[in-house]
C-alpha cells in the first residue's frame, strides 16, 4: 500500500498489522515532502533523522500506542525539541525549545512520528502564510492561490498528503478557513479542550490547538488523545472527556430528532460565491434526508465579530509579545544604540523592529493603542462587553439546536497578493470563524464541494458549530454529513 | 468610516511598545489603522452599559494546585537560547550611566 494514499487509521492499523514498517512509511512522506515541499513550501523545517529514529523504535517494538508510526507534522508555533521552533518569524528563527508543547508529547506517547514544522503567518497572524518570515505555502490546488492561514502549511502540507495528519492553532479561524479553501477537516475544539502549554502565545483567550486530516475519524482520534486537563495550562478545563469520543459512527444521543440550526446572518444576499452556496444547501438537504429538523436560529451580533477579535485579538497579542525584547530569546539586534539614546532601550526597540515583519508590528500598535490610558474604555472595554453579546447568542441558539449550520468562509481560496496590501480586507476573511473562538465553542470545516475558477478546482467547505464541551455530539453529526457525500475523497493532482 | 490616526500618535503607541517603526512604517501604519480603527467603531453602535464585560471564555477564577515541590527546568536549558549571557545570569548592554536611566 501507498502510506500517503490512505486515512490516518487505515495507516496506523496496517503498520500495527505488520503489512508495513513505521521506517517505510516516515521514508515515503520524507520522499513525498522532498518532492512536493519546493513548490509547496508547506513545511518550514522537516526532522528526518528524528522521525526516522522514532519509527524505528516502532519498528522493533519499543514504542508502541495508537498512533505507533504514524507521521505527523505540527505547526511552527508548537514548542518541541527536536529542531527548532520558530513561529515562521526572524525572531525566533534559531529558538531551539527546551521542552516539548504537552499536545505534542501526548501524540508522542501513543508513537507519533513528528516529521517537522509547517509554515504559518508569522505568529499565526494572518489567513493566507503570506505574513510567513519563510515565505508563502501555496494551495495544492491551484499554486498561484493561499493554503489559508494562518495555519497554511499545515492545510497544504494535509491536502497533499505530506503527513497523516497535521496540527494547527485557531485563534480566529486558523484551522477552519484553510481546512475549508483546501478541501480537508479541520477542527477546533472548546476553548481549553486542549493543552496551551507549548503553544506559543498569540491571543491566550482564544488559541486553542486543533487538527488537520482528511476524515472525521481521524480528527475524533487525534482529539481523543490531546483533549483534557493539564496542570501545567491553568485555563486548560477539567471536564471529563467521554471514552468514546474517537467512535463517531455510534448513534447520536438526541431527545428528539437531530436538529440543526441554521442563522441568517451567514446566509445574506450576494454574500457568499455560488459553490459555497451549493455546499451549504446540499449539507442542509443530507441532514433533512436523514430525518433532522432545520432550525432556524438569530445570532444578530455576528456582524460585530470581526471589530471586536481586531480587539480582543491585538491586545493580547501586543501584551503576549513584550517578552520578546531581545534579552532572554530570540534575535537581538547587533547595531549598537546611537548617542544620547539609552542602550537597553535600543536594544528593546531594535531587536523587536528588526525581528518582527510587518503585521506583526500593525497588530502590537493596534493592540497597544486599545490598550493604552485613555483609550481603553473606547475600545478594550467596549469589546469585551460585545463579545459578551456573541456568546450569549450562541448560548440561546443552542438551547434550540444541536448544531449550527453555516459556510466556513465567504468564497474558495485567494490569489497570492490580492490581499496582501489590505489589512482590513484580509482581516474579514475571519467572518464566519471568529465569534466561535470570542465564544469559545466547537467549530469544524468540512469538506463541501468546488468552483471552478480559471480552470481550476478550488475546494470549498462548510461548517458546524457546537455547544461548548460537546464535541461528541459534534463530531457525530459532522460524521453523518461526509458519510452522505464525497467531497473528502478528491485529492489535488501533484506534479 | 476612516478614523484619522496621525503618525505622531502611531509613534508614541510604538514607543510605548518598545518598537522602531521606520518612516515609512509609521506613514502606512496611520493609514491603515485608521481604517481598521474606522470599522472596529461599529461597536459603539451597541448598547453595551448593562452588559458585562467578558475577558474570557472559560468563567474560572483561582485555579489552585497543592503546594508540592516538582523539578523545574535545569539552568543551563533555560539559559540556552539567550543571545548573551554570562554564568547563570542573562548578559545586556550597559543600563545606566551613559545615555541616561530608562
Amino acid at each position: 500500500m501507498d502510506p500517503t494514499q490512505t486515512t490516518l487509521i487505515d495507516l496506523r492499523d496496517a503498520i500495527a498489522a505488520g503489512k508495513l514498517s513505521a521506517t517505510d512509511a516516515t521514508q515515503t512522506y520524507l520522499d513525498r515532502i522532498a518532492k512536493f515541499n519546493p513548490t509547496l513550501n508547506a513545511f518550514r523545517e522537516v526532522i528526518a533523522e528524528p522521525a526516522l529514529k522514532k519509527a524505528k523504535a516502532v519498528d522493533t517494538g519499543e514504542v508502541t500506542g495508537k498512533l505507533a508510526g504514524v507521521p505527523i507534522a505540527i505547526k511552527d508555533c508548537m514548542c518541541h525539541t527536536e529542531g527548532t521552533t520558530a513561529c515562521s518569524s526572524k525572531m525566533l528563527e534559531h529558538y531551539r525549545s527546551p521542552f516539548t508543547a504537552t499536545a505534542i508529547a501526548k501524540l508522542e506517547a501513543e508513537g507519533a512520528v513528528i516529521l517537522g514544522k509547517t509554515n504559518m503567518d508569522e505568529f499565526a497572524m494572518g489567513s493566507s502564510t503570506e505574513n510567513s518570515a519563510f515565505g508563502v505555502s501555496k494551495n495544492p490546488w491551484d499554486n498561484d492561490r493561499v493554503p489559508g492561514g494562518s495555519s497554511g502549511g499545515s492545510s497544504a502540507a494535509m491536502a497533499a498528503d505530506l503527513a497523516a495528519a497535521t496540527l494547527g492553532s485557531d485563534t480566529g479561524g486558523s484551522i477552519r478557513q484553510p481546512a475549508s479553501i483546501t478541501g480537508i477537516v479541520g477542527f477546533k475544539p472548546t476553548y481549553g479542550r486542549i493543552s496551551r502549554w507549548g503553544l506559543v502565545a498569540f491571543a491566550s483567550s482564544l488559541d486553542q490547538i486543533g487538527t488537520f486530516s482528511h476524515t472525521v475519524a481521524d480528527t475524533a482520534l487525534l482529539s481523543q488523545i490531546m483533549f483534557g486537563k493539564d496542570p501545567r495550562d491553568s485555563t486548560s478545563a477539567d471536564i471529563a472527556v467521554p471514552d468514546d469520543l474517537h467512535d463517531v459512527d455510534a448513534p447520536l444521543q438526541t431527545d428528539g430528532p437531530l436538529r440543526i440550526g441554521i442563522a441568517k446572518q451567514y446566509l445574506q444576499e450576494g454574500a457568499n460565491t455560488p459553490a459555497v452556496t451549493a455546499a451549504f444547501e446540499q449539507a442542509l438537504e443530507v441532514y433533512k434526508s436523514q430525518g433532522a429538523e432545520i432550525v432556524e436560529v438569530d445570532l444578530p451580533h455576528t456582524e460585530y465579530g470581526i471589530p471586536c477579535y481586531y480587539i480582543v485579538a491585538t491586545a493580547e497579542c501586543s501584551s503576549n509579545l513584550a517578552r520578546y525584547d531581545g534579552v532572554h530569546y530570540g534575535h537581538r539586534t547587533q547595531t549598537p544604540a546611537p548617542a544620547g539614546e539609552n542602550p537597553i532601550m535600543h536594544l528593546y526597540c531594535q531587536s523587536r523592529a528588526e525581528g518582527f515583519g510587518a503585521e506583526v508590528k500593525r497588530r502590537i500598535v493596534l493592540g497597544t493603542y486599545a490598550l493604552s490610558s485613555g483609550y481603553d474604555e473606547k475600545y478594550y472595554d467596549l469589546a469585551l462587553r460585545t463579545r459578551r453579546l456573541i456568546a450569549r447568542d450562541f448560548d440561546q441558539s443552542f438551547e434550540k439546536c444541536d448544531a449550527i449550520l453555516c459556510p466556513t468562509t465567504t468564497g474558495p481560496a485567494f490569489k497570492i497578493g490580492e490581499k496582501a496590501d489590505d489589512p482590513l480586507a484580509m482581516y474579514m476573511n475571519d467572518i464566519y470563524t471568529v465569534t466561535a473562538n470570542l465564544a469559545g465553542i466547537p467549530g469544524i470545516s468540512l469538506p463541501g464541494g468546488f468552483e471552478e475558477v480559471d480552470g481550476k478546482q478550488l475546494p470549498v467547505g462548510i461548517q458546524l458549530l457546537g455547544k461548548a464541551f460537546d464535541e461528541q455530539r459534534l463530531l457525530r453529526i459532522a460524521r453523518l454529513y461526509e458519510r452522505e457525500t464525497n467531497h473528502w475523497q478528491q485529492r489535488p493532482g501533484l506534479h | 468610516m476612516p478614523h484619522p490616526i496621525s503618525e505622531q500618535t502611531i509613534r508614541e503607541v510604538a514607543k510605548l511598545a518598545r518598537l522602531n517603526l521606520t518612516d515609512d512604517e509609521a506613514g502606512l501604519f496611520a493609514s491603515q489603522l485608521g481604517d481598521v480603527l474606522g470599522a472596529i467603531d461599529q461597536i459603539k453602535q451597541l448598547e453595551l452599559d448593562d452588559v458585562k464585560p467578558m475577558p474570557h471564555a472559560l468563567d474560572q477564577t483561582n485555579v489552585l494546585r497543592t503546594d508540592e515541590e516538582a523539578a523545574g527546568m535545569d539552568v543551563d536549558a533555560a539559559l540556552s537560547n539567550s543571545p548573551d549571557r554570562d554564568g547563570t545570569f542573562f548578559k545586556v548592554p550597559k543600563v545606566l550611566g551613559d545615555g541616561g536611566g530608562a
